[in-house]
């Protein structure tokens, strides 16, 4: 490994985070590694430089939350709110992701190898995230923009008051939330999707997959929807 | 908030390591309940025709002087008590009912934790590394332990609303959330008999459970029914003889964890919880599913 290592045991979560903040603009030493993780929370949080972090282990909550520009890879499991607001770059987790996973993200792209627990994608808000397992319930709630795309099953109520996410899923939905509605998978979805599917490293083919969405009625003012 | 964990070791060769494995599991969710803290731990199986209680008082020096020697002559039975901070484990061939009613009528302030063949309830006010140290969790060795690390939210810090709870012979019920109707199934389920200590809503799980099990149903059906009638947010961990169980309500709010390797099943609320256990680094990690029953050991 050229890059350099930092031992969490030894510098505690603000010490790993407080180098990688410390580092000038443009600076050449882009490769870190965080080792001894221990399940500690907020690891790597609130990057704001174009560097590539790994993750040498599993992680608590929220990490990699709020990154811009940063290439974050975690080597084990994520906790709840895995890269939660992140802006820009990419947070990777080889296993599982606990809930919650990319809630609130506006942008960048977020790839769960393994499968993620409920409320993937709550609120996201521009966030790409692609899963290569499954999704738990209630995942995309209220999804305002973005793309999600699940590889395996998606849990209940998916996309709930969802806005103009696009999602995306191979396997079975449990059940679809309210407004949310499947829809006709054009070429520039098919296109979309094989883009993300790309970015993330992931075979597998975009034909097989069904396109999730609003169905619009709820989030516009309808006096009907009035009690 | 509150932080629960399991442990259940199924290499044989680690279980007189069990306390210094699990004892940094409840030690590590201290922020998450530093007001009380608890733990059961399954071991020294007593022969078939005894039971092994654990009792708890507020006034140790007079309520244990010479509880063993009347109540042998009061039963005529053979007991023997072990001492362990303001607990005591009292093991005894007599009827376990009439145990019950002697301490009732002899020693009203003694309060029965939990009963059985195996467990043993351990459970204090004050940071869990204190409750620990109290009762030489880090010595203990045995097949599994459950523990639970208290904020209080919904009645009062006390040894006795501390978790987990007894729900039967060998079981017991650790609890993060908080129950929406457990002042209704309260007045239910004492018109039924059961006896509550406390205004605490996961006693009354678990003695909704209690009155469950002694109807005579499985803990997979108890948990099935408890699911329909019990309204709110848990994680729950429940202990048994031969193992542990979970269950997370339909919304799965609170948090959970659990990881597998071939030596050890463990759950947690947090991951950070497990990561010290021998080979956690690649052990399977995952969240349980809401509204499933998780099994491990023989439960039925």
């Amino acid at each position: 490994m050229s890059g350099n290592n930092l031992d969490l045991k030894a510098l505690g979560v603000r010490g790993v985070n407080a180098a990688l903040y410390a580092l000038p603009e443009g600076s050449n030493e882009v490769e870190w590694v965080i080792d001894n993780p221990r399940g500690l929370h907020s690891i790597a949080c609130g990057l704001d430089a174009p560097i590539s972090v790994t993750v040498n282990g599993h992680a608590g909550f929220y990490c990699g939350g709020m990154n811009q520009k940063a290439d974050i890879t975690i080597r084990g499991h994520a906790g709840v709110g895995l890269a939660e607001n992140m802006m820009s770059g990419t947070v990777r987790v080889t296993g599982n992701a606990s809930e919650s996973a990319g809630a609130t993200g506006c942008g960048g792209l977020l790839v769960i190898e393994g499968d993620a627990s409920s409320r993937c994608g709550i609120s996201m808000k521009g966030i790409d995230i692609v899963v290569g397992g499954s999704i738990g319930h209630m995942s995309a709630f209220m999804a305002q923009a973005g793309h999600l795309v699940v590889c395996g099953d998606a849990g209940d109520a998916l996309g709930d008051s969802i806005y103009e996410a696009i999602l995306f899923v191979r396997g079975t939905v449990a059940s679809l939330g309210a407004d949310c509605i499947e829809k006709e998978m054009r070429p520039e979805h098919l296109n979309k999707l094989a883009e993300l599917l790309k970015s993330a490293g992931i075979d597998a083919e975009p034909g097989e997959f069904r396109r999730y969405g609003s169905a619009r009625k709820l989030y516009n003012f309808d006096i009907d929807n009035a009690y | 908030m509150c932080g629960i964990v399991g442990l259940y070791l199924k290499n044989t060769d680690l279980r007189p390591q069990l306390g210094a494995l699990f004892e940094p599991m409840l030690v590590e969710m201290t922020d998450r309940g530093p007001d009380s803290a608890g733990f059961a731990i399954y071991r020294n199986t007593v022969e078939q025709a005894q039971t092994k209680f654990t009792l708890a008082c507020n006034d140790p020096d007079n309520q244990w002087k010479s509880i063993d020697t009347d109540m042998e002559s009061a039963l005529e039975c053979n007991v023997t008590v072990q001492i362990l901070g303001d607990h005591a484990i009292l093991v005894t061939d007599a009827d376990a009912d009439g145990v019950q009613n002697w301490l009732r009528e002899n020693r009203p302030e003694i309060r029965i934790v939990g009963s059985g063949r195996s467990i043993e309830i351990f459970k204090q006010t004050g940071l869990p590394q204190d409750v620990a140290d109290q009762f030489d969790l880090a010595k203990a060795q045995g097949s599994h332990a459950i523990g639970h690390t208290r904020m209080a939210t919904e009645s009062a810090v006390t040894t006795a609303g501390s978790h987990p709870f007894a729900t039967g012979l060998d079981l017991c019920l650790v609890h993060n959330g908080s129950l929406s109707n457990h002042n209704r199934l309260r007045r239910k389920l004492e018109r039924k008999g059961i006896v509550f200590q406390t205004e605490n809503d996961t006693e009354v799980a678990a003695g909704y459970m209690t009155s469950k099990l002694a109807q005579g149903e499985t803990l997979i059906q108890t948990l099935e029914a408890a699911r329909k009638d019990l309204d709110g947010f848990y994680t729950f961990c429940i202990g048994t003889a031969e193992g542990f169980a979970v269950m997370r309500d339909p919304i799965a709010c609170k948090h959970a964890v659990m990881a597998e390797t071939d030596d050890w099943v463990a759950m947690a609320t947090e991951y950070r919880a497990i990561a010290h256990l021998p080979g956690a680094d690649t052990a399977r990690i995952w969240e349980p599913e809401p509204d499933r029953i998780y099994t491990w050991g023989h439960v039925q």
